[in-house]
């Protein structure tokens, strides 16, 4: 008998496949491309972490670890979060290892919303956010931030979209795709409004170890504002350990319990070779770290002042990877702009408008790749805009 | 000699890349070329910038294969002047590439290159052995040169990252 319903689920029918897709395929089919559209470093994980890995599948640790994740990682999670960013939290129960950030946002967000809850994201913004509130049965209530204040959330912008079924708000900083980092100032702003409407935060700050000009500040270091956050960060951009899949989430016990049962039951625990690598990595990868950090540094000053030498106005991004140029002077949209250089100067950058409607007029353009590359990246746009 | 932080940075990078372009280096440390320039300038006279030299893989290139050895001496140092006149005497010679005062089981350990092994033989005995204060010599020979300096010969670096990715 041939099938007759949709058997797919009315939320899954109803959500957007991502605008990256597209030009993944489009760009994937071609050769000879410059590619700044990768979110991920472009370093090798170090040595030491993979070597530490090869050591624990020669010794045999291939079994599932704790649900929460390897005792003694936990307890490394705990120091470093302690050692980096001035939060505390219980390995025993506040901690949970994860499948990557990613996985830490689907279980938060899954873990907290009830049906029609509200859940506000902050835009432009990883593609995910918006998806995985829909997938946990919540509504993503989009704020745009705008060029004008570097992309930063200005705390009104919370108040104007707050409703009684408002649950919580995310929050990343230093931000994919825009590089903006909030400064202690900003999220202490930022934390009064949330202390107001009585919302939960849930700060995704991966990219942490990227921030450039100034001291880090993490939201849960904030005064009050560790009882209502869920901090998500992980291994994947500062210690370039993307295809490991590690993450981690840290929060208060009442939240970790309720997050530790979804983990359980749809995880039982994040892979553990990648967790014995991540002991080593938080043992002794600070100064790997710090010397890829100052590598990027350097090659954002780089490409964000050739970007607005050759006419593409840019703000100095604070983190992160990116440079989050504006392309309004061409009067392309940035779907035009980014498909029009791909194919006639073979370089590859993602269209703003995919990571919310206030991208659009902005391309992101990632510089975690070789000098080589970014400057032969900036020769082809130069050759592009000279060309409009 | 105290260096700054952006003077450290730029021998940093000059140490990686001698042939950076100075406008490119300016930008990455937030200077100006001029500004570059003086801090580069002072480095070299003041000799924290040595010299600018070229790794090249010899094997490459067809007739200039050639040998490398590392030497182990024990020598006996003079009073006076230890083990400085000896070195001197060893790395006056061309084909001598580096000297260095180890510690340990010996005293200078020597870098040489030549055409043949041959060639190499012939320098050790006759000119460094019968050197007075030389007491000894343990001659290796380098089969394969995987890394050197921090660069890595043979390398595989293509970028294995998918091409657009969130
Ligand atoms: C802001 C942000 N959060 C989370 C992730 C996912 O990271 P992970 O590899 O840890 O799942 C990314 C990756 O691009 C990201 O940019």
């Amino acid at each position: 008998m041939q099938k007759t319903k949709t058997y797919v689920s009315d939320t899954v029918s109803r959500l957007k496949p991502s605008g990256i897709r597209r030009f993944f395929d489009l760009a994937a089919s071609m050769e000879g491309v410059i590619s700044l559209g990768v979110g991920e470093p472009d370093f090798i994980t170090p040595w030491s972490v993979r070597e530490a890995c090869i050591l624990s599948l020669e010794q045999g640790y291939t079994s599932y670890t704790a649900n929460a994740g390897l005792w003694e990682l936990r307890k490394e999670i705990s120091d470093y979060l302690a050692r980096r960013f001035h939060v505390l939290y219980d390995p025993a129960d506040e901690i949970i290892v994860t499948v990557g950030a990613s996985q830490a946002l689907d279980v938060s967000l899954r873990a907290i919303v009830n049906p029609g809850d509200e859940v506000i994201v902050v835009e432009p913004s990883f593609v995910s956010y918006a998806p995985l509130v829909s997938l946990a049965g919540g509504v993503p209530i989009p704020i745009q931030t705008s060029g004008k204040h570097q992309f930063k959330l200005q705390p009104e912008q919370i108040e104007q979209v707050v409703t009684p079924k408002t649950k919580a708000l995310i929050i990343c900083s230093p931000n994919n795709p825009t590089g903006a980092v909030l400064n202690a100032e900003e999220l202490m702003q930022i934390a009064h409004i949330v202390e107001k409407h009585d919302l939960l935060v849930i700060s995704d700050e991966i990219y942490a170890e990227l921030c450039y000009d100034e001291q880090y500040t993490s939201f849960p270091a904030i005064d009050r504002m560790r009882e209502r956050t869920i901090l998500i960060n992980g291994f994947s951009k500062g210690f370039a350990m993307t295809g490991w899949r590690l993450g981690f989430i840290a929060a208060p016990r009442d939240f970790a319990t309720a997050m530790l049962k979804i983990h359980q039951y749809t995880m039982m625990c994040a892979p553990t070779m990648a967790q014995y690598a991540a002991i080593e990595a938080l043992q002794n990868g600070a100064a790997d770290v710090e010397q890829m950090k100052k590598s990027y540094r350097q090659r954002r000053n780089f490409f964000v002042q050739s970007l607005n030498e050759i006419g593409l106005s840019c703000h100095m991004p604070g983190g992160a990877f990116y440079a989050f140029p504006s392309i309004q002077s061409t009067g392309m949209t940035s779907e035009q702009f980014a498909e029009r250089l791909l194919l006639e100067e073979k370089v590859a950058v993602v269209p703003g408008h995919v990571f919310g409607r206030s991208g659009e007029g902005y391309i992101r353009c990632s510089y975690a790749s070789s000098l080589e590359q970014l400057q032969e990246a900036i020769r082809r746009m130069k050759r592009f805009l000279e060309r409009l | 000699m105290k260096l700054t932080e952006k003077e450290i940075e730029i021998v940093e990078l000059l140490e990686k890349h001698a042939r950076l372009p100075i406008d490119t280096m300016a930008k990455m440390v937030s200077l100006s070329v001029s500004e570059v320039e003086d801090i580069i300038k002072k480095l070299e006279e003041a000799k924290v910038i040595v010299q600018y030299a070229t790794i090249v893989d010899w094997r490459k290139v067809d007739g200039h294969e050639g040998v490398t050895a590392m030497i182990d001496v024990k020598v006996t140092p003079k009073r006076g002047v230890g083990f400085d006149e000896v070195a001197e005497r060893i790395y006056r010679f061309p084909e001598v590439k580096s000297v260095y005062l180890m510690s340990g089981a010996y005293d200078l350990s020597v870098v040489i290159e030549g055409r043949s092994m041959s060639e190499i033989a012939h320098f050790v005995s006759e000119k460094l052995s019968t050197l007075d204060s030389v007491i000894s010599t343990t001659t290796h020979f380098i089969l394969k040169k995987y890394k050197h300096d921090g660069t890595v010969f043979e390398q595989g670096d293509q970028d294995r990252r998918i091409v657009v990715a969130p």
